[in-house]
Formats: structure tokens, C-alpha cells, sequence
């Protein structure tokens, strides 16, 4: 690698080594070095291939604003090489050329496919003959985007962060006029953050190589108690919110008062073949040069509007590039250009470039008089490097996305801000000030403002901005002159638009089939539609408009500033990749029985231990064990405890008495089913509410909001977290209890719904005889703390009697063979509890109102359409959950909402809702599942053990 | 969108941390005909300017509290418990 010597400012440590790859060969780069700093120095000159002609591309603005150097880092694309740092052993890789960088097969659009692929080439060249679009699709769609992203990606490996700062000020941009900024605000007391894009805060003067003044300077704000987020790119102005993007972490900052020092972008000049490696714009080849101490090139031409051209001369000058010539636009280039003369340089005032020339790299520049096309006052020069500089245009974006207006500077030739709402603050370039001077006083002032919006005047900072205002309000502009839309039209393309492929005649051509306005043209054209979102090319596109439309630029104005400013992966917003997940006390118990563990809800469960109908039919035959911690579980506890319930519920539990169990649906005010569970009336004031598992939450968020409203004495406790729940049923789970606790389980002591407190395994429980699965069964809560203990004491106490774990799978065909609903799966937000064949659950007697009442006295008047009912399958075919019931017509009229295969019954048994009409025992319906077609009995009392003697034996 | 609220118990906060509950609509005292019940179920003012409306603080206390809140500016004059 070829590297200057020692540069004043430069940010690579030369003592060090680091290396990478490139398409497979090896780079050797400096700790400090960006992937584009290190393979330039290694001669690399091609850095991409364009969006569309696949032109090669070089690199142009080295601050990762325009979209030349794009290339994908460890296999993710999107990385911009020239402000990706350098790192040990990563592997980077071109976008959008095959095979190879150096010779890309779609070159071919650029040298034939001219007349092909104008704007809207889609809806052109691709159209006819029109059966074919399916192929031209797939081609297209091949064709288009630059770099591929990986198909899949099991577990995101790449950790991202959300972090929430409320802060009294926010300052954009750590260039001088930002660190001035901050530096005021935080000393009259403000609570200040400063977001600034680069590795070390210093903006543009870092180019400079005043590295110890602004080290310095960086200090004082530090020192001052202002946050620097480094590498931290603002994204968006969201109603005062600005997200900040640093390496993996999405800062959120929300702050009272913003200030944006967000600077200025220098625009690149339209002319022939200005796309060519080699054209590079004049802040690019200068931070090549004093950041990196790379020379950009042998021998260059300058093109300029400003001074910008004339110091980028003089830097490289000093680093050893030889100027041939300089074009400056100004027809009296001023101070600079004599004295660049005066040293030899040859400088053509009221001159541009119009021509680029050179097949993969810049061999010769054409520079000619201005205001003309071919022919006349023109001269070539051999050089490998042409220096642009067309001015600079205000990095505007967040401000005018947070409400601010530009309006057309027609002696800068650029939008400047024309007003700013309240809380806004503007500092430094994109403010309008061009000198070190005024760059720095803006950003004190607008700190200083910022302060005082805040309440944080003094008499000094009061005096110190008039000051300011005096300063800043004599003419201080430098001299520039407004670049032409284009210039040497009709000796090749001009780009107006780098990352989209839109040239100058692309512009012509919208606007001729009538994409008149710019943002028209922008979406038919794709022109500031880019990875550059417009920084590059919103300023050519709008001067192309205004000189074929006529108009001027105010009147074509500038298309609407929108979010990403800088273009961010999709893992950074969508934050950490987590997925909360639940797990029961008695989690790792199941997984040693060799459960099978699958989500249910945020819950992972045990789904069965590999054999769900032998599991079913222990439970049948002896016993088994269930984890049900799962269940949401509350504590109402209070005077009006019994009172708040019968309002919740459409059955009465005031009058429930301690010790007993009652089940209860919960309805909403339209009469729909919302949840369900059991309810145990512990003592006068404390019920013990069970709700299913996945509605836990939701009955949790739906009693405080009850309680929040009606203020009844009551204190609301959940406790899902905090208590493990077992169910250990079946005909032996009596003798099974007798081993592990002192309380009288015999049936006359503790009858089906009782629900007791007592010791299992020397743990205090809360014991409920309900009976979910059917069987005799105990539902045991306890303290999460005690989970395996429990499980294991039951588990050794049930081995005698054949005791096996049962998962939710079996469960389910338990509680189907007793029609047992699940909320949620055999009904839906339109079902009523008269629907779903439980209208003993709704005690329209009740004197009170509750919750539902008048919506359910109108539906118990009503005959529901379609009921829930049950229905046998003799041949052994499990229909898909889901499958349709069809009418005589064949035309649907009811679906299967649980269906399974009974162990204990040997056949087949589910779940429907019908037309009312076929809802009796005896009925025969239709089931048309995947084109197979079932005829179905209907059963409207449990498969098993129908008048529940098991259950209360 | 993206506002801050204060939870009457926590602070300041995200709007993100918190569940809405939707403008208030009092529940009918007496027994409602069939379509004053529908309109409580079902309609809403939906109004463009400053209402009132529930609030529940899902990633924090969990306490549910009133919010006045200017639908078109996202400006909260203010938050109480109810």
C-alpha cells in the first residue's frame, strides 16, 4: 500500500496492521483506515458497478453519502466502504456485477440497452408480448437492487439495542457550529446531547488537520456535561423524537429543544461521463488525503464554483498531486486563483468541465468555456483525477422533515432555510454560514437560544446574543457562482442521479411524456430515490426540471424531505431480536422426561412426552400429571370482593360459599365470550380467580380497568408468576394424594368444587377439585419456589399406581372427550355463551347489572343461527381443525373447531358450530375437509362419561 | 407517532410503554334500548381535537388512568388517576 507522508490530521495508526478481504484477495489496512481508505491506497479504482447500465463506479464523496463504494461486509449489504471502519479479518465484497467486479455481464444495458431502458423501461420494453411479463418479472426482479441479502438466517447473531434519553437539548451534527452549540447550552445549565456521524466530532475542519484545536474544543464540551454519541447518525425528526443510530444501538432521543448542525453536502457537477472513477468531488479527494494520507490521484483538473475547488488544489497540491489545470466557474476566481497562478497552476475563470474521458478510469478531462456545448473555446488535459466542487447545498433534511421551509437562494444556488418552528434551532453550513467565523458564532447562538427556550437566560447570555446577531448580520457571504444543469450534453451521459442510474436525458423524457413537477418526475424517474436519498442529486434534478420547463427553481421546489436520512438496516429498528418466552417452575422436569417443548402463546410447554393417546388414556385408566402453572391466577380480595365479581361475571359468586368452586365465563358488554376459569371463594373477602393461559393478561389488564372505574373496595393481585399450578386426575390420583398429605381427600370430606388449603409434600397448597380432563382430579397451587419439589413428590408417590406425565396434547383430548370448550379455539369474538351451549353459565336473574347483561337478555330471546355442539366420525378420519360444514346445497354453513382421535373411545370426536336446525342429538352433518367429504353424528352431551358420575365419584 | 405521557404513578414515559384504551365512553347507568347499547359498544365519537381517554401503563405500574389528549396534535394537557 502507497500512503503519503505523516499528514497533520491523519486518523490511521501506522504502527499498526490490519487485514481484510477483498473478493477474496488480501488488504492490508492501518487501525483507523475505512475499507475504501484501504483498498484506494492498494490501488483499487473500481469500487462498484452502478444500479442499472452497471457502469464502474469510484469512489466520489469518501463521508458515505453518495452510493458509489456500496459493498456488503460479512455477507450484509449496504455497507458504504469509504466510512466503514477497517477491521481485522472481515470479508467485503462488490454488489451488483457477475462474475466479477472487473467484468460484469450486465454491462451490456449500458452500451446496448440504451434505447431500452429509458424511465418507465418496465412498462416499455417489457410489455409486449404481454404473456411473457411473468419471465420478464423474474428477470427483472433478478436484475434490480444492489447486493443480496442472505435467505435465511436462523438466529440473528447480530445483537441490537433500543435505548430511551430524554434530554432538555439535542445538537445534530458535531462540526464546529454543534460543538459550539452544545458547549453554550450545557453551560447555562442544559442537559445537552450531541449526536455527531463520525468516528471523533470535528465535522469538516477534521480536513483541516486542526486536529488540537478541536480536540481541545471537544474537551471543553465533554468537560461541560454533554453526552457525545459518536458514529451516531440521525435518522428522523419524529414529533421531537430523533432516533440516533450507533453501531448496534438505536438511541431514542426526545428533547425539548433541537439544534441542527447537520452542515452542508457538496454537490457534484452534471456533465459528460461524470460517473467515470476518477471524478471525485473536492471534500473527498481532500479527506483521502488528510485523514488517510492516500493520494487521490497523479495529475488532476480541477472544476469548481467556489473556493471550495481552489483550497482542494492547494491541499493536494502540498501532498504531491500535480494541478494541470483548474476550471473555476466564477468569471473572477478572486485571491485563490492568483495565487495559484502566480505558483504556475493554469486556472480558466468562467470555465466548468464538460467531459470526462477514459474507458474503466479517468484519462483525460475536457474543460471549456461556460454556457457552451461543443466546439469553441475547449481543452483537454491527460489526468487520472478530476476534482469537482459545485457548491454546496444545506443538509436540510431533518429540519424540513420537523416542519421547517426552504425557499430558493437563487445568488447560492441552493434552498436555504426560510423559517423555522418553534423549538428548532439551525447552526453552522446548513444555516447559511460559510466562514470558520460564522460557523462558529451561529452555533453559539443557536445554543445560547436553545438555553434561553429552556428558561436558562442570564444577563451575560442575554448580552451575548445581541452580540452575536451583530455579528452574524454583517455580509459575510463568500463568492460562488450557481453551476448550469448540465453541461456537454451529446458527448455521453450525464448523471444527474448516481445511485439510480437518471441522466440528464432521462430528466428531458419524463418531462416530455408529462412527469412534469419534481415529484412526479422523482417517482417516474426514481431520481433522489437512492441510498443517497437525494443529497447527490436533488439539486441537478431540480435545475434540469426548472431549464426544461422553464420555470424557476422555486416555483419546481424540492420533493418532500422524509425519513431514513441515512440508510439503516432493518434489525437496527426493529430492535433486539427477543422473544420473550415463558417458562414454567417445573420447566426442566419435562424436558429430563424427554418432553417435546412447543410455544403456546408467550408460554414453551410441554406438548406431550412422546406418546399423547398413551398419556390420554393413563389419565382414563390410572393417573396422571399435568403442569398447569401456566393458568393466569389473581387474588380479588376486599369488602366488595364478591360484589365486584358478579358484576365482571354473568354468574353470581357473592353467594358463593368459602371453600367452593365455581366456573365462570367472562362476557363482554356485547354478550361475547372473552375468557374463562374457575373462581374459589378462599374466605369471605379473598376469591382465587384461575383465567386460561393465554388470556392472562388480558383479564388482568380488563378487572384493573373495572376496578380503576367502578373504585370498589377491592385490591387485585396477580399472581401467574408467583404460584406453579399441577393437576394430578384419574382413577387412582385419591390414593395417589392420601401418599402425600395429611387432608381427607375421601369424596364426602372433599367433594368435586371444593376447594382446600393444605400440605402436599410439607408445601402449603391451594388444592381445587375441578375437573378439566374428566376424571376425578386435584389442582394444586403453591408457591413457584417449590415447583419440582412438588412434582417430584408426586411423581415418586404416584409410581405405584402407573402415575404418568400428561402434556397439553393429551389434555386436549381429555377435556374434548367432556366437550370442555376452549375459549379462543372452539369459539371466537362473536360468540355467545347461549351459542356455545352454555346458557346455565348466564343467571339473567340476577338483580344486579354486571357486564353483558343487556347485550345476553337480548340474545337469550333470540335463536342463535348456529350452535357448538359435538359430533362422532366412525371411520377413523380426523378432519383438519378448521374444515368446513356444508349444508344439503353443499354451501358452507359451519366450521370444525376441535377434532381428535379418543384413545378411550376408539373413534373419532370433535367440536363444530352448525346451523341451528342440525344442532340435536341424532342429526347427521356434512364435513368437507380438503376435498374429502365426512359425514359426521352429532352428540350434544359429553363423549364421556356424560352425566360427569366419574367426576364426582 | 411518538409522544411522551406521564403516568400519574411513574413519570414521564413512551408512549410506546403504554396500552390504549380509547376515548371514554361511559357505560349506560340505566338499561339502554338495543341501539343506545350498540352505539356504546360499537361507536365512536372519534373526535378531531381534545378528548378524553384511557390509558393503561402496560410496561410499568400497570395502573390504568385518564389522559386529555389533543387527537390532532398528540399534545396530553394532562393525566390523572380516575
Amino acid at each position: 500500500m502507497s500512503r503519503l507522508g505523516k499528514q497533520p490530521g491523519e486518523r490511521i495508526a501506522r504502527d499498526t496492521t490490519v487485514t481484510f478481504t477483498f473478493d477474496g484477495k488480501q488488504v492490508q489496512a492501518h487501525e483507523g483506515d475505512t475499507i475504501a481508505s484501504a483498498l484506494y491506497a492498494a490501488g483499487q479504482r473500481t469500487f462498484s458497478r452502478s444500479f442499472k447500465y452497471h457502469r464502474r463506479r469510484g469512489l466520489m464523496c469518501v463521508a458515505g453519502q453518495c452510493p458509489n463504494c456500496i459493498c456488503a461486509v460479512d455477507g450484509a449489504p449496504g455497507a458504504r466502504a469509504c466510512t466503514e471502519p477497517a477491521r481485522e479479518g472481515i470479508t467485503v465484497t462488490h454488489v451488483n456485477a457477475t462474475p466479477s467486479l472487473e467484468f460484469d455481464a450486465m454491462r451490456a444495458t449500458d452500451i446496448f440497452g440504451g434505447p431500452f431502458t429509458p424511465p418507465g423501461f418496465y412498462y416499455k420494453t417489457f410489455i409486449k408480448p404481454r404473456r411473457l411479463w411473468p419471465l420478464y418479472e423474474k428477470i427483472l426482479r433478478n436484475a434490480a437492487g444492489l447486493g443480496k441479502l442472505r435467505k435465511s438466517q436462523p438466529e440473528r447473531e447480530w445483537r441490537t439495542e433500543y435505548r430511551r434519553r430524554h434530554a432538555d437539548v439535542l445538537v445534530t451534527g458535531g462540526g464546529i457550529a454543534g460543538l459550539n452549540a452544545a458547549l453554550a447550552a450545557a453551560q447555562l445549565g442544559a442537559d445537552v446531547v450531541l449526536a455527531d456521524e463520525g468516528a471523533e466530532p470535528g465535522g469538516q475542519r477534521l480536513i483541516g488537520g486542526e486536529v488540537h484545536e478541536i480536540a481541545a474544543l471537544v474537551e471543553r464540551v465533554r468537560g461541560a456535561g454533554v453526552e457525545i454519541i459518536d458514529h451516531g447518525s440521525a435518522l428522523g425528526y419524529f414529533d421531537g423524537m430523533v432516533p440516533v443510530w450507533q453501531r448496534d444501538t438505536l438511541h431514542q432521543v426526545r428533547a425539548a429543544q433541537h439544534v441542527f448542525a447537520t452542515g452542508a453536502i457538496e454537490q457534484p457537477l452534471v456533465f459528460a461521463g461524470n460517473d467515470l472513477p476518477g471524478v471525485m468531488l473536492a471534500g473527498g479527494a481532500r479527506r483521502l488525503v488528510s485523514l488517510y494520507a492516500v493520494s487521490p490521484g497523479r495529475r488532476a483538473v480541477v472544476a469548481t464554483t467556489s473556493d471550495r475547488g481552489l483550497d482542494a488544489a492547494v491541499a493536494l497540491r502540498a501532498a504531491g498531486v500535480q494541478i494541470v489545470a483548474i476550471a473555476d466557474l466564477r468569471p473572477d476566481a478572486g485571491d485563490a486563483a492568483r495565487a495559484l497562478r502566480a505558483d504556475g497552476v493554469p486556472v480558466f475563470a468562467g470555465h466548468t468541465v464538460i467531459e470526462a474521458r477514459g474507458s474503466k478510469h479517468v484519462d483525460h478531462a475536457v474543460i471549456g468555456a461556460a454556457g457552451i456545448g461543443s466546439g469553441g473555446d475547449e481543452h483537454e488535459f491527460e489526468c487520472d483525477l478530476i476534482v469537482v466542487s459545485g457548491g454546496a447545498t444545506p443538509a436540510s433534511s431533518l429540519l424540513l422533515q420537523a416542519g421547517a421551509e426552504s425557499a430558493y437562494d437563487p445568488a447560492r444556488g441552493h434552498f436555504a432555510l426560510a423559517a423555522l418552528p418553534d423549538g428548532l434551532h439551525a447552526a453552522g453550513e446548513v444555516a447559511g454560514a460559510e466562514t470558520d467565523e460564522t460557523v462558529a458564532w451561529s452555533g453559539e447562538l443557536a445554543g445560547l437560544q436553545a438555553a434561553h427556550a429552556l428558561g436558562r437566560a442570564t444577563d451575560e447570555s442575554t448580552a451575548r446574543v445581541t452580540e452575536l446577531e451583530g455579528l452574524l448580520a454583517q455580509p459575510n457571504a463568500v463568492a460562488i457562482a450557481v453551476a448550469p444543469p448540465v453541461s456537454g450534453e451529446g458527448r455521453g451521459k450525464c448523471f444527474a442521479c448516481l445511485c439510480e442510474d437518471v441522466t440528464s436525458k432521462d430528466v428531458h423524457l419524463s418531462i416530455e411524456e408529462g412527469y412534469d413537477s419534481i415529484e412526479l418526475s422523482k417517482r417516474y424517474t426514481t431520481v433522489t430515490m437512492g441510498p443517497c436519498q437525494g443529497r447527490m442529486c436533488q439539486l441537478p434534478s431540480v435545475r434540469l426540471m426548472a431549464q426544461e420547463t422553464g420555470q424557476s427553481l422555486q416555483q419546481v421546489g424540492t420533493t418532500t424531505a422524509r425519513p431514513p436520512w441515512v440508510s439503516v438496516p432493518m434489525g437496527i429498528l426493529g430492535g433486539r431480536p427477543v422473544e420473550p418466552a415463558k417458562r414454567s417452575a417445573i420447566h426442566d422436569r419435562h424436558r429430563e422426561l424427554g418432553a417435546t417443548v412447543k410455544w403456546a402463546g408467550d408460554w414453551r410447554r410441554a406438548y406431550d412426552y412422546g406418546d399423547p393417546e398413551g398419556e390420554a388414556l393413563a389419565v382414563n385408566r390410572a393417573a396422571g400429571l399435568i403442569d398447569v402453572s401456566t393458568l393466569g391466577k389473581l387474588i380479588v380480595r376486599g369488602p366488595d370482593a364478591g360484589a365486584f365479581l358478579d358484576r365482571l361475571y354473568p354468574n353470581r359468586f357473592a353467594n358463593l360459599k368459602p371453600g367452593r368452586i365455581r366456573y365462570g365465563v367472562i362476557s363482554s358488554d356485547a354478550g361475547r365470550i372473552v375468557d374463562d376459569g374457575t373462581i374459589c371463594r378462599i374466605d369471605d373477602e379473598t376469591f382465587y380467580v384461575t383465567t386460561t393461559s393465554s388470556g392472562a393478561g388480558a383479564v388482568e389488564e380488563w378487572f384493573s380497568w373495572w376496578l380503576a372505574d367502578w373504585g370498589d373496595d377491592v385490591q387485585l393481585t396477580d399472581v401467574t408468576q408467583g404460584l406453579s399450578a399441577v393437576n394430578l386426575a384419574g382413577p387412582k390420583a385419591r390414593e395417589i394424594m392420601g401418599a402425600v398429605t395429611d387432608l381427607d381427600c375421601s369424596n364426602e370430606a372433599f367433594a368435586y368444587m371444593d376447594g382446600k388449603q393444605a400440605r402436599i409434600a410439607g408445601v402449603d397448597c391451594l388444592i381445587l377439585r375441578i375437573g378439566f380432563v374428566g376424571e376425578v382430579g386435584y389442582e394444586i397451587h403453591f408457591p413457584s419456589a417449590y415447583g419440582e419439589h412438588v412434582w417430584d413428590a408426586l411423581m415418586d408417590a404416584g409410581k405405584p399406581h402407573g402415575l404418568r406425565p400428561f402434556g397439553l396434547e393429551p389434555q386436549r383430548i381429555l377435556r374434548l372427550q367432556k366437550m370442555h370448550i376452549l375459549v379462543g379455539q372452539d369459539t371466537d369474538s362473536e360468540s355467545t355463551p347461549f351459542a356455545a351451549a352454555m346458557p346455565w353459565i348466564v343467571k339473567l336473574d340476577k338483580e344486579d347489572d354486571f357486564i353483558g347483561k343487556w347485550a345476553l337478555e337480548h340474545y337469550a330471546q333470540q335463536t342463535p343461527t348456529t350452535a357448538l355442539v359435538g359430533f362422532t366420525l366412525p371411520n377413523g378420519h380426523v378432519p383438519t381443525e378448521g374444515a368446513v360444514v356444508v349444508d344439503a346445497a353443499g354451501t358452507p354453513a359451519g366450521q370444525v373447531t376441535s377434532a381428535r382421535h379418543s384413545p378411550v373411545l376408539d373413534r373419532t370426536i370433535g367440536m363444530a358450530w352448525v346451523p341451528e336446525a342440525l344442532a340435536h342429538d341424532g342429526a347427521k352433518i356434512t364435513i368437507s375437509d380438503e376435498g374429502v367429504t365426512l359425514v359426521a353424528d352429532i352428540q350434544t352431551r359429553p363423549f364421556y362419561d356424560p352425566d360427569g358420575e366419574v367426576l364426582r365419584s | 407517532m411518538s409522544f411522551v405521557l406521564e403516568c400519574p404513578n411513574c413519570g414521564v414515559r413512551e408512549v410506546t410503554d403504554f396500552g390504549f384504551g380509547g376515548e371514554i365512553s361511559p357505560r349506560p347507568k340505566e338499561r339502554p334500548s338495543f341501539r343506545e347499547l350498540n352505539t356504546y359498544n360499537y361507536f365512536r365519537r372519534n373526535v378531531a381535537g381534545v378528548q378524553r381517554e384511557w390509558w393503561f401503563h402496560r410496561s410499568g405500574c400497570r395502573a390504568w388512568f385518564i389522559a386529555e389528549r389533543d387527537t390532532t396534535t398528540n399534545e396530553v394537557k394532562f393525566t390523572a388517576l380516575p
